[in-house]
This record gives structure tokens, sequence and C-alpha cells, in this order.
């Protein structure tokens, strides 16, 4: 099996919809959804949701209010202050949305007052969708813990491309360079970095270049709106080049994006002979040619 | 007053309305940019920074002559940061959350705190004529645990006076970090599927800190009305509409803002405060 991870850095470039473009050009794959804080490539695929599961990412803390005899160990303790007064009634409680689940205050309670227990922080499901299957999550609001279910979703994926002898997978990751990112790229083949012509455009992609290069991930780079700035779209295929990562192609500015986001559709189902589609088949074939696509990854 | 500015959706315009409102504004403020996994503030307001400190994470140190191998390290910790076999200890600093349970349940005190650098904290001022103060967070490549950083970076908050966050994309933990205690959110979405599905995600994570929330439509004009329908139906006041212009996406792709690009919208960033402000004052009041 081979894995593809489109990347960013900075959020809004065009990331899923690329996704989305080389999901109707690549065949035999399937496709995982890593960006669990904000997913929106299930809004093109529609998928139909064959199995539901939760994620239990973490614990939770809750003071019993009966057995809390307001000594303040668990405030002391508490790293993350989490753990407050509840006003006039001499005992504690512990805000949900500042407890990181380490149960110090559960494990340490003189009164075993503090209950500690299991909780589910999203869910992920196992789809079909008219180009192949797909892998895609949900985290709860306000969750901690994206990087493990990213990690889940990818693992998952990853079983039933190896079980159903699928060529590539294909991996719409998250904004950023944190948790989730990292989470989403160990064990791939390559990245593919999908940038625009913009000052801070670049400065994400050079972070997000090093965060690769960190990892020892081989990276190719894109450009979408192109046009927007041509001069800035020149600077980033110097820089890329500098930093060892394939140029793999630019993207003219292309309303069709929009127009095929609008409809739940593909740019290549709406609008394949645009320029922008066009240029997509180019990219494409220049990304599975890329030396780093063509290893088979096992693990 | 804080005002976070927030999204769900990334490369909505977030840095472009926080930036635009930080040059529109004649009274003093603090910007704060929190989106410490690419922070862009900077590159259109060029602050002079002068002042930088390291965020550093406290995880453990076993010194082997103290520890008895009993265990009770492992047993507390919830992250697999620490693992005890036979005659070793082995730590992992990377899953380490600083909780400091380790420490505390050694009975042997065999376990003391390193400082594990994962990210920085500069400070500097905005060539603005109020030279406001201007902080940012910034990860260091390949670590993962953004909210700390984001926290450091608002221990610079002065409660009194107006702090303007940037805040970074999703719904999960550094995004909470970034909006919790603001007295108001401002979301910036763009009128489109994938805009209105995040947009509907951070409305239920602003709902849930219990802050009031604005709206500004960025690129109004492209896609579709779902984003406008859906305010209406939630009571979500739309306080700006900035229009897909060429022109706004050209001035942007340069670094320049787009009060510089056209200067007409500086009444409208002004007036925008102006609707945030009463909307707090009212809240303040009921």
């Amino acid at each position: 099996m081979k894995e593809l991870v489109i990347l960013s850095g900075k959020g809004g470039t065009g990331k899923t919809s690329l996704t989305a473009a080389f999901a109707s050009l690549a065949g035999n794959m399937m496709l995982c959804d890593a960006d669990v804080d904000a997913a929106d490539l299930h809004l093109i695929m529609d998928p139909d949701i064959q199995e539901t599961h939760d994620f239990a990412g973490g614990y939770e803390a809750e003071i019993i209010p009966d057995a809390c005899t307001g000594c303040g160990q668990c405030m002391e303790l508490c790293r993350f202050d989490a753990v407050k007064p509840v006003e006039g009634a001499g005992i504690f409680y512990i805000d949900g949305l500042d407890c990181e689940g380490c149960g110090v205050c559960a494990d340490l309670c003189p009164e075993s007052a503090i209950k500690f227990e299991e909780k589910i922080c999203g869910q992920w499901f196992a789809s079909s969708t008219r180009f192949g299957d797909m892998i895609h999550a949900r985290l709860g609001i306000a969750e901690d813990n994206s990087g493990r279910l990213v990690a889940l979703v990818r693992d998952e994926a990853r079983k039933r491309v190896l079980a159903n002898h699928i060529d590539l997978l294909l991996t719409d990751g998250p904004p950023g360079i944190g948790c989730p990112v990292i989470a989403s790229i160990g064990h791939a083949n390559a990245v593919l970095i999908v940038t625009e012509p913009t000052v801070s455009g670049i400065h994400d992609m050079e972070r997000v270049a090093q965060l690769a290069a960190h990892f020892k991930m081989p990276a190719m780079v894109c450009i979408n709106k192109y046009d927007l700035n041509p001069d800035q779209a020149q600077a980033i295929e110097a820089i890329a080049e500098k930093r060892n990562m394939e140029f793999v192609g630019k993207l003219p500015f292309d309303p069709a994006f929009t127009k095929a986001m609008v409809q739940g559709k593909s740019i290549m189902e709406t609008h394949a002979d645009s320029p922008a589609a066009t240029q997509i088949k180019k990219i494409w074939n220049r990304v599975m040619e890329h030396p780093a696509m063509k290893l088979d990854r096992l693990c | 007053m804080i005002i976070s500015i927030a999204s769900g959706k990334g490369g909505t315009g977030k840095t472009t309305v926080a930036t635009n409102l930080c040059a529109s504004l004649d009274t003093d403020f603090m910007l704060l940019d929190c989106d410490v996994e690419e922070p862009n503030a900077h590159l259109f307001l060029n602050p002079n920074f002068t002042g930088k400190e390291k965020v550093n994470a406290p995880v453990p140190k076993v010194d082997l002559s103290l520890c008895t191998y009993c265990k009770k390290c492992m047993e507390i910790c919830r992250y697999g940061a620490i693992a005890v076999a036979g005659e070793t200890v082995v730590t992992f600093p990377e899953l380490c959350h600083s909780c400091g349970g380790c420490t505390v349940v050694c009975p042997e005190k065999a376990i003391t705190e390193i400082d594990r650098f994962i990210g920085t904290v500069e400070t500097g001022s905005l060539s603005l004529p109020q030279t406001p103060s201007f902080g940012r967070g910034l990860l260091e490549i390949g670590q993962v645990m953004s909210p700390p950083v984001i926290r450091q970076v608002r221990q610079l908050e002065k409660k009194k006076n107006l702090t303007i966050i940037d805040a970074p994309p999703g719904t999960s933990c550094p995004v909470i970090a970034s909006m919790k205690g603001a007295d108001f959110v401002l979301l910036v979405t763009e009128p489109t599927p994938f805009g209105l599905h995040d947009l509907t995600l951070a409305v239920e994570a602003v709902k849930l800190l219990g802050i009031p929330c604005g709206l500004v439509i960025n690129r109004a004009g492209i896609g579709n009305d779902d984003v406008k329908n859906y305010a209406q139906n939630e009571n979500i006041p739309v306080l700006l509409e900035i229009p897909f212009d060429k022109q706004i996406a050209s001035a942007y792709s340069k670094g320049e803002l787009l009060v510089q690009a056209l200067p007409e919208y500086k009444e409208i960033f002004k007036r925008l405060y102006t609707s945030i402000e009463a909307i707090v004052n009212r809240k303040g009041d009921a």
C-alpha cells in the first residue's frame, strides 16, 4: 500500500477540495479524513456510513459533592487549574473544560471523593462513497486528544487498505503543525503541501516543510490560486527547490472549486475541462511519479 | 475587554479581521497571536520585537540511585510517559502532560522535574500611533503541546484594557484555550458549505463557553446564502461582510493591510468595534 497525506500549514488553501479531486482520479483507493477537528471531506463525498464507533479518548474527573470534605488537596495538586471552589459550600468542583484527565486528584483524594471515568470524546465512521471507502471522524466540541483520534482513524484506514488490497490511501490532513498533524503523517509515503501565493501561505508552508523534514518525510509542494500573485508563486517554487521538495504544479484561481463544493461534488465531476481541473490531472500524475510514492509501505 | 477572533475553518480571514481591526482602533489595546502553530499577524503589522521567553514543560527525571522500582509512577501516569521494567525506568518526555503525578506519588522522592523546551513567547509593540503591545507564541517544530504555549501568551493579558486575540482554527483544546475568559468571540467565516459546516461547530464551542458572539462573513458573494440563513436562525448578528474582491486578495497576498489598500475600510472596522462594544456592554448591564 501507499499513503499520500495532504497538508498545508495554513488553513483554507484547498486541501479538502484537492483531496476530493484526487479521489476522482485515483482508481483503487481509500480515503481518510484526518482533520477530525473540522472535518469537511464528507460534505463532498456524501458517505454512506456503514459503521459508527465511539472514541473513548480520555478520562474526566468529577468530585462527588456529598463525599468531598473540602480539604482542598485536589486543588493544590491540579496543575491545570481545573479544581474550583463551589462558592459558599466549602467544597470543590472540577471544570471539565480545564481538566486534562491526568487523574492525579482522583488517585490521591484522601476521601476517594473523585470519580474518574473514561469519557466518549467523539465518534469515528467507516463509510462507502462513490469513489471508494472512507474512514472519518468527528471529535466532540472542545475535546482534547485530537491527535489520538487522528492516529486511530489512520490505523483503521491502513488496516482496511491492507486487508482489501487497495493501492492507495489518500489522507486529508489537518491545518497547523501540532499534535494532529504529527499524528497524520507517521509511516506515510509522502506529504503534499498545498499552499497559496500569500505571505501567510509561504510562512506557514515553511513551518510545515520544517515539520516534514524533522520527521524525515518526503514532501511535495503545489500552489493553489497562483495567479493571485505570480511573484509570490515564483518565490514558493524557489523555496521548494531550496528545501528539497519537489514542486508538482500550480493551479489558477478558479471559481469552479466553490461551485463544485456548493453542489457537493469534486471539481473533476462538475468542471472536468476547467483550467484548474486540467492542472490537477497534471499534478496528480507528477505526485504518483514521485520516487517516494513508488515504495510499498507495509506497516 | 477581551475579544477573541476565531473561525472553525482555517483560512477564512481571522488574521485579516484581527490585524485590520487593530490598525483601525484609536484606543490603546494589546494584540495576542494565539495561533501558535502558524502565527501570521506579525506578517501584516511588522511588530518591533523586544522580548523573548521560552515556554518549558516540566517532565520527570528519575534518580535511579533512590528508585526501588515500585511502579507507582507508572501506575499514576495516564499518558504512558514513564515505564518501569525490571530495574530500569524509561521516560517518554514527548508523551508527558506535565501533571506532576509521578513526582507526587513517588515514595522515595526519586523523581524531580526538568524543563523541556516546547515553544517561545515573543513580545513587542506595533508601529501604530498608540504603540500597542503585541505578543505571540511559537510552537517549536515537532512539539505537540500547543495549549501550554497559548496559556503562556495569554498571561500577558491585562484585564482592564482591550485585548484582541487571534485564535487558531478548529474547535478542540487550542481553540478553547484561546477563547476561554473572553468577553466576546468574533467568528469569521466564508459563505461556502465548508465555511458553514465549520462555523456551526465553532458556534457550539462558543455556546459551551457561554460567550456572546458575532459573525464576519468574508469573501461575501462566493458560494451561497446558507451562512446568512443559519446566522439568522441562530440569532447571531452579522457584524460585517467583506465582499470577495481580487484587489483585497492581492493586497493580502503581499502582506498589505486591507485598510491600507482600501482606506474606506478603516471606518468600517471602527464601526465593527463599536458594535462589539455595544453587545458586550449590553450583556454587562443585563
